[in-house]
């Protein structure tokens, strides 16, 4: 089976991520940034599908100039081929205008006939979590997210979703769009090996056009949203900490006693 | 003023606490209507009127919650078809953000999700999110179609304010698509007889301090009458379940006290809770960065303090 995974490219979680002055989007030239923790999850499942069904795996990506990092490591992990949409007018696209470009990608590589699209359970900077759903209803293709546990055996898809009251299996045949959350497998690191043979993969170059869309269609001036405000929370005033000498656990209900919480 | 939907957040027309805020804020944009998806809307129709909601549309096709989001997606379709409103709001968990992803690519509406606060504004409604785990807050509008917004928890007080709840039937004939992922099998958690995480005004999560042991950490939740977290770390263990997880992966809550116990406060916990009101930490490291977050902090052995902690608030309590 073959299998097209999308994977975003986002600023470290770790580094000092901030909203640029200019047009409050976010900042993605003043930290490093790398393939979204969460879509390793994405590409690793991917990865195993197509082992076992003798299928492909090709990775896409919407971003900058650097978000061919993130297509990179996906073929060092061991997808097949890429492919990076890249146009100075996709800057500040929100989610629609994303899962637009994504759409089409997603069509243009696979000649209108996807088999199985993977994506993560969100982005670690958005956090949205809307991309896939809106990714399925443009492809018109059965969803089966936030898949904690998934089984493809020709083309029949069996996924459990953990939910707030219950966990839940569901059913669907390929062609399908999954999400993939956190637990479902363990991400492999890229092997020697398989860096040096990303180096020989193909990765394909798209702009707005070869996608046959507009500039009208996407970008922060037509995004469906707008930002009036960003503000820097202030950091949270260090309160009273104490060492427990024997009374820690008195201290402790004084406290919430002192703060109406008893 | 024009109607605001809110989608009624239920089990077999038991109202989860979100609608009566979806409700509360829909007040402040315009004339609330609920729409009930499922069964139960006769049983839920009180309480949606008793905190605002002038129409009930009801759709109780069970085939619009066997199937994974798309139909709720496609029956919210058909009312805003229908209504024209202002806004809809969506409960923002992670079904509801879904149903809201949909709704505004059908619509050709905006979307917003996670947000805490809605209020109405200049040209619409505006909400405020929290970003980057916390240490941002960002406001946005919906510039196109009817203003979509997922609303987290806990985001408004609410208060009652009567109004008809006339339920009107939606007639929708849902597409074969919306039935391709159906849900063959629920099988319920285990109820654990503690208020729900992300309803929760007090939360007491462990995390791998508790090297698997949570029962001090339960102890002090019952004292307290609250809900119980874990660090991924725990959940990892196999510890505690998953769906008691609370982080970027996990739930997001916003309590008015979060007490963590032995956990360190890596960024993906914090992006779950670092909005709460109140924080306190139990931590044998006086280096955790948890500590940094904190109103309260003790630095000291989870087993010692928790017990201490729980045996005096009893007594304080009678
Ligand atoms: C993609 C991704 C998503 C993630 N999502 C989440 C998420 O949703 N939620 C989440 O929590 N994590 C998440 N994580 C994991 C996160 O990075 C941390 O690994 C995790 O939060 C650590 O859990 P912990 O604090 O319980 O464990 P540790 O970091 O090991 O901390 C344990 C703490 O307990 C203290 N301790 C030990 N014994 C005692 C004792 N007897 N009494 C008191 N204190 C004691 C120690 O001093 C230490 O500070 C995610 C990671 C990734 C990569
Ligand atoms: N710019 C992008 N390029 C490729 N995939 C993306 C992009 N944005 C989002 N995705 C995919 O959609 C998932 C959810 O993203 P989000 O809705 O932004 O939280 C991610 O885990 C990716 O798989």
């Amino acid at each position: 089976m073959n299998i097209v995974v999308c994977v975003k490219h986002v600023p470290d979680a770790q580094g000092d991520r901030t909203f640029t002055d200019s047009d409050m989007t976010v900042d993605r030239e003043g930290v490093d940034g790398l393939l979204s923790e969460l879509d390793e999850y994405a590409v690793e499942e991917s990865l195993k599908l197509a082992e076992a069904s003798g299928g492909t795996v090709t990775v896409v990506t919407v971003g900058p100039a650097a978000a061919a990092d993130a297509v990179k490591k996906a073929l060092q992990m061991g997808a097949d081929k890429g492919v990076h949409v890249s146009d100075e007018a996709i800057h500040g696209s929100d989610a629609p205008a994303t899962s637009l470009i994504l759409a089409a990608a997603v069509k243009k590589v696979t000649d209108g006939a996807p088999e199985l699209v993977v994506t993560g359970m969100a982005s670690t900077d958005g956090t949205m979590g809307v991309v896939p759903a809106m990714l399925a209803e443009r492809l018109g293709l059965p969803q089966v997210t936030f898949a904690s546990e998934l089984s493809v055996v020709d083309g029949k898809i069996t996924a459990k979703r953990d939910s707030d009251a219950s966990t839940e299996t569901i059913e669907a045949t390929a062609p399908a769009l999954i999400s993939v959350t956190d637990q479902i497998n363990e991400p492999r690191y890229p092997s020697f090996k398989g860096i040096m043979a990303a180096k020989k993969k193909p990765v394909e170059q798209w702009t707005l056009a070869d996608l046959g869309l507009d500039a009208s269609q996407v970008g922060l001036a037509n995004s469906w949203t707008k930002v009036v405000e960003v503000a820097k929370r202030p950091p949270r005033q260090q309160g009273e900490i104490i060492t427990d000498e024997g009374d820690g656990g008195v201290k402790l209900a004084e406290f919430l006693a002192a703060h109406k919480f008893l | 003023m024009g109607e605001v939907l809110i989608l009624v957040d239920h089990v077999d027309g038991k109202l989860r606490k979100a609608t009566a805020e979806l409700l509360t804020i829909a007040r402040r944009l315009g004339e609330p209507s609920a729409v009930h998806i499922g069964p139960g809307a006769e049983t839920a129709q009180v309480t949606l009127a008793k905190y605002g909601a002038g129409k009930v549309y009801v759709f109780d096709d069970p085939a619009a919650l066997g199937h994974l989001v798309a139909p709720q997606a496609e029956v919210l379709a058909a009312v805003v078809a229908k209504t024209n409103p202002v806004a809809v709001l969506i409960p923002s968990n992670s079904i509801g953000k879904e149903v809201a992803a949909r709704l505004a690519i059908k619509t050709e509406s905006g979307v917003i999700t996670d947000a805490v606060d809605v209020q109405a504004g200049d040209g619409g409604p505006v909400a405020t999110q929290s970003a980057f785990a916390g240490s941002y807050t960002v406001k946005s509008q919906v510039t196109k179609g009817a203003a979509i917004i997922a609303v987290k928890p806990n985001s408004a007080a609410i208060s009652p304010a009567p109004a008809a709840g006339a339920i009107e039937r939606v007639d929708v004939a849902l597409s074969d698509l919306a039935k391709a992922a159906p849900i063959t099998e629920r099988k319920p958690k285990a109820k654990s007889g503690r208020p729900e995480l992300t309803e929760a005004s007090i939360v007491v999560s462990g995390g791998r301090g508790t090297g698997g042991d949570f029962s001090p950490v339960e102890g002090f939740a019952d004292t307290l009458g609250a809900a119980v977290g874990a660090s991924r770390a725990a959940v990892d263990a196999g510890w505690y379940p998953h769906s008691n997880q609370v982080g970027q992966t996990g739930k997001q809550v916003s309590p008015q006290l979060y007490v963590a116990c032995g956990i360190s406060g890596a960024i993906q916990h914090r992006a779950g809770m670092q909005t709460s009101k109140t924080i306190i930490a139990i931590n044998k490291d006086e280096e955790a960065p948890i500590f940094e977050l904190v109103d309260f902090g003790v630095i000291g052995d989870l087993f010692n303090v928790l017990p201490q902690a729980t045996d005096e608030v009893k007594k304080r309590k009678g």
